[in-house]
């Protein structure tokens, strides 16, 4: 779903000396016909509304915004967002039940059963194991009780039947977004569905949820030598903050989270005030309001979610972690960076552009073309969030024969280039261009148009920023990189990270039960 | 654009979804035959719910449910007509299709070239992958690097791919430059100067990937259930190898861009453009080229899979990617639409039969889903995927394999055929929401020689499938006794051991990759 990644990172895609004059025109045009075409409204419970008509065909995609993610889990919860994302597709008090009324005392149970459990397990002195199977006995009995009522995903059959196309969500650390396309014919069944989970979730089937988001875990992280590197790497870059955690959480925790932590971050964080909706397609502005308020104002008022009071300590000394296993080489490091509010955040774009996009970027024709030592190497940011400070990412992917050392030496290279020379105006005019260009090239899909729209509001309090953005791309200038380069791309502010391919441990594994 | 490095990872802001993505799968260029597939959905995730055996007595007490949704009115659906593109077919047999589109200032285009990989001699496997690669860099009127800054200088791109049985040369740029950008894709059509360091650019690229295809679970799945399909030495799956990449030469790549320019080229055009003047350009640059050359008929096999259970061990992972595969069809069996409705109920989405057992009610997988696939002009794979840690394989693939089963022993209900059809008509004219995705389909008919009003006889065709075409295709295609049965997973924590599924010994499968390395391509300058 490339389009439809963060545009934290879509973003630092976006980006010529001629064609800018050109353009010029063509970016006022473009900002006013959106402002002809986009109504939005802030509602009595204080969620943001935007209706972007664009009437290519029947149909239309929506995207809600929701400013929380796993940056937001408790101490001791990691995964509990993305946990709460799984639920919110579980139905309501209307749909997915046979009888709310039975089911709500049959869920109580449930989460009594799971209590007692929890607490015999976690006892580090006294611990009966008899009692705790025992315990494990009622949670069953209470699951297998409460799943009389159920009438599994009816939710998403409503909408898949009713021709919903691309039903997902996501859950990043800094935001959860639930999104799909739709028949232009079906915008009112929509408001009442969305608006439904969003206001009345119900803690259905949340454990063996939980055992589905554990098999996730498995499948991005644990076993996927990527994965398991990206999560000893921010592990390693943050003390302090959030963005350092596992964001789909750390095994013990995200395998404990029970049902009532998840229904207290949905009190907190899924309130009128943190959450944006947006429409784009084939609707009427003045027909679909009133629908969407009637249907949105469901959703509980409440005050906008206080913002976290930690702050990344400055970072006093080089990290590295080294995974030393029987797969390949790969190669990271990362500098901590300033969120997106920093007035250098398009210089950070301007970076990532010169750096590592297309095959005129200086990694690819260094790493790749000249010294022909790596598949691929980017420079990205910011990882893993951008809401608050996160990290300016190079990676080089080697050639075989070559080793992460290598990439390290030839990363840093050309990072001295960097801070000790100007970039040529050549590179900075098709930073520039490139930027426009793929922002005009965004605007053709309804999906994409709808999540940026959202994201943009969230973030600025006003989605004219995916236009306005460009005036801060267009004073990016030559000093600006250097002077961000030679600021934060040092020693001091680096962590590092590298798998290197060691011989597979196969003297520790007993025969296996496989064969 | 087609990303600088195939298989490699993107680093992109973490985060998770509530269902796997395409993207999250099946990166597997080869081998699965789908491409440009009608089928919903890859057939990682697929398939639609049956309520049957646990979900019976809800389903008694549904009647008594409070439906809301169902009071909500819908209206008729606003007129819509997809606007076809505009076909020519030029004297010498070349077709061209032209898509007005004037929403944005851009020209996109494409040539699509038959031949593909499955074409390429088995000595020189990866031979069309590498063409695909160094075509775009190969220009007589520039240099690939000085190409390249032109090009990144207007936002502009010029791209070169090889799929399974076609090469594509496409190109877009802000609609000031299209002129230029179009004479500089023609001359990489008609002149191109393939050059080594550009081949040998593309074949250590190709061989990053050879080294590290162990390195991904499921991509070692993928591919090894597709030549358990096919066999290993199928058109569709023998994979490149070291020996095989180093074998290609300069004038390989000369020999395959002559033998291929002859076919039945088709040109697309999409975008902000004078129509009038688009086709007199396009007539001037292709009408002067030689008569096309009809593409020699192709004689497969295609066998299916030896029954059995197939294992491949790998010992840093934590979870099992079970493969449960046959053989599938075509898309001009007229059984396809029962089989989509079928696939539907089997594997389509949230309420189909699988993803409600094994994960909604076992909590067994995360990633679960299937169906039988239908390429446009060979058989492709019935395909049943589950992921699920390493302790439960056995009961999730004995989950899964129930599910097929059941496509054979539990009749299909009247909700399930309804449900079925509505998730695919209701949500089918995202077939065709964008003049860009009319104009592919077009293209992609015409490739294979289908109909252009294919994709409504289609619809017409799902709308009339009935509960006795279902079980009639059901009996007539789902075979569990032909099935094979792949599982990729950690040897010493599956337990209980495979042996349990009593289907017959264990066969080990060896994905060690072959050496010795290829001659270094220096050597072949």
């Amino acid at each position: 779903m490339q389009s439809r990644i963060s545009s934290w990172f879509w973003k630092s895609f976006l980006a010529l000396t001629l064609a800018e004059i050109a353009f010029a025109g063509a970016q006022a045009q473009d900002l006013k016909s959106f402002e002809q075409r986009i109504t939005t409204k802030v509602l009595p419970n204080g969620l943001t509304l935007i209706v972007c008509e664009r009437q290519e065909a029947p149909v239309f995609s929506y995207s809600t915004f929701i400013d929380a993610g796993d940056v937001n889990d408790p101490s001791g919860e990691s995964g509990l967002a993305h946990m709460f994302e799984h639920l919110a597709f579980k139905g309501t008090s209307e749909i997915g039940t046979t009888d709310y009324a039975d089911e709500k005392v049959a869920l109580a149970k449930v989460e009594a059963a799971n209590n007692a459990y929890e607490a015999e397990y976690l006892k580090a002195v006294g611990r009966d194991e008899h009692k705790l199977a025992e315990l494990e006995k009622a949670f069953k009995e209470a699951t297998d009780e409460a799943h009389k009522f159920v009438i599994p995903n009816q939710f998403t059959d409503i909408a898949e039947r009713n021709g919903a196309e691309g039903v997902n969500a996501s859950t990043g650390l800094d935001e959860t977004r639930f999104f799909w396309s739709m028949p232009e014919n079906r915008l009112e069944l929509w408001a009442w569905l969305e608006s439904s989970r969003l206001a009345d979730t119900v803690p259905r089937e949340f454990y063996k949820e939980r055992d589905v988001v554990i098999e996730e875990r498995r499948m991005r992280t644990d076993s996927n030598p990527n994965g398991r590197l990206f999560e000893q790497f921010v592990a390693t870059a943050y003390v302090a903050h959030n963005y350092g955690r596992s964001n789909i959480g750390w095994p013990s925790e995200v395998s404990q989270i029970n049902a009532t932590e998840a229904m207290e971050f949905h009190k907190k964080y899924y309130v009128g005030a943190n959450i944006v909706v947006a429409v784009v397609g084939d609707v009427k502005a003045s027909d679909t309001l009133p629908v969407l308020e009637k249907y949105f104002s469901r959703i509980p008022a409440g005050p906008k979610p206080e913002e976290m009071t930690t702050v990344e300590p400055k970072q006093f000394a080089e990290k590295t972690v080294a995974i030393r296993e029987a797969t390949q080489p790969i190669y990271m490091e990362g500098y901590h960076r300033p969120d997106y509010h920093d007035p250098d955040d398009a210089v950070y774009d301007a970076i990532s552009d010169i750096m590592s996009n297309g095959r005129v970027s200086r990694l690819y024709r260094s790493l790749v073309r000249d010294q022909q030592i790596a598949a691929g190497a980017e420079g990205v940011s910011p990882y893993p969030g951008g809401k608050y400070p996160g990290l300016f990412v190079f990676f080089a992917v080697p050639l075989p024969g070559h080793t992460p050392a290598e990439m390290r030496d030839a990363i840093h290279k050309e990072i001295d280039k960097l801070k000790t020379a100007d970039v040529s105006d050549e590179e900075l005019a098709m930073y520039k261009t490139r930027t426009r260009a793929d922002l005009l090239r965004g605007l053709a899909d309804n999906q994409g148009l709808a999540n940026n729209l959202a994201e943009y509001q969230t973030r600025f309090g006003d989605w004219r920023e995916l236009f306005l953005q460009l005036d801060r791309v267009d004073k990016v200038t030559k000093a600006d990189i250097r002077r961000v380069a030679n600021q934060v791309f040092v020693a001091g502010n680096r962590t590092g990270a590298w798998i290197e391919t060691a011989a597979p441990a196969t003297t520790a594994r007993k025969d296996g039960g496989a064969q | 654009m087609k990303s600088l490095w195939s298989g490699q990872p993107r680093l992109r802001p973490i985060q998770v979804c509530a269902v796997p993505t395409l993207a999250a799968k099946a990166k597997t260029r080869r081998g699965w035959g789908t491409r440009g597939s009608v089928v919903k959905m890859f057939p990682i995730f697929a398939l639609v719910g049956a309520l049957l055996g646990a979900l019976a007595a809800p389903t008694a007490l549904h009647a008594q449910q409070n439906k809301p949704w169902e009071k909500i009115p819908i209206p008729k659906l606003h007129d819509f007509k997809p606007q076809q593109p505009k076909r020519i077919e030029l004297k010498n047999g070349i077709v061209v299709f032209l898509q007005e589109d004037h929403e944005l200032p851009f020209v996109s285009g494409s040539v699509l070239i038959p031949g593909g990989s499955r074409d390429e001699d088995p000595a020189k496997t990866g031979l069309a992958g590498l063409y695909g690669q160094a075509w775009r860099t190969s220009g007589a009127k520039l240099s690939g690097d000085a190409l390249d800054d032109l090009l990144e200088a207007k936002a502009a791109h010029i791209e070169t791919e090889a799929d399974e049985d076609s090469t594509a040369l496409s190109w877009d740029s802000l609609k000031g430059d299209a002129d230029q950008v179009f004479s500089l894709a023609l001359d990489l059509l008609l002149h191109p100067k393939f050059n080594a360091e550009k081949l040998e650019l593309a074949q250590e690229q190709e061989a990053t990937g050879i080294i590290r295809r162990n390195d991904d679970e499921s991509g070692i799945a993928g591919r090894e259930a597709a030549k358990l399909v096919y066999g290993a030495n199928s058109p569709y799956t023998r994979q490149p190898e070291l020996a095989t990449i180093g074998a290609v030469t300069v004038d390989d790549l000369k020999a395959w861009h002559d033998r291929t320019i002859g076919g039945k080229l088709i040109v697309a055009i999409g975008g902000d453009f004078d129509p009038v003047a688009m086709e007199a350009k396009l007539r001037a640059a292709f009408e002067g080229l030689p008569p096309v050359k009809p593409a020699p008929a192709r004689y497969d096999v295609f066998a299916g899979p030896a029954p059995g259970i197939s294992f491949i061990d790998k010992e840093d992972v934590n979870q099992s990617n079970v493969e449960i595969v046959g053989l599938g069809t075509d898309r001009r069996n007229p059984d396809v639409p029962a089989l989509a409705v079928m696939n539907e109920i089997l594997g389509g989405g949230f309420t189909s039969r699988l993803f409600q057992k094994v994960r909604t009610e076992l909590g067994l997988a995360y990633a679960v889903g299937g169906g039988l696939s239908f390429a446009y002009d060979h058989p492709a794979a019935f395909r049943v995927v589950v992921l699920t840690k390493s302790a439960s394989t056995v009961d999730a693939t004995r989950a899964a394999l129930g599910e097929i089963d059941g496509m054979t022993t539990r009749p299909f209900t009247e909700e399930e055929l309804t449900r079925a059809k509505d998730n695919l008509l209701n949500s089918f004219l995202f077939r065709y929401d964008t003049r860009e995705k009319v104009l592919a389909e077009r293209v992609r008919l015409e490739f294979y020689g289908y109909p252009a009003d294919y994709l409504e006889s289609y619809r017409v065709a799902l709308e009339k499938v009935t509960l006795a075409d279902l079980n009639a295709v059901a009996k007539k295609y789902i075979h569990p006794g032909k099935l094979a049965v792949l599982v990729v997973g950690n040897g010493p924590e599956i337990k209980p051991g495979l042996e349990e599924l009593k289907l017959g010994p264990v066969h080990p499968i060896d994905i060690t990759i072959p050496t010795p390395m290829p001659k270094r391509p220096e050597q072949q300058k």
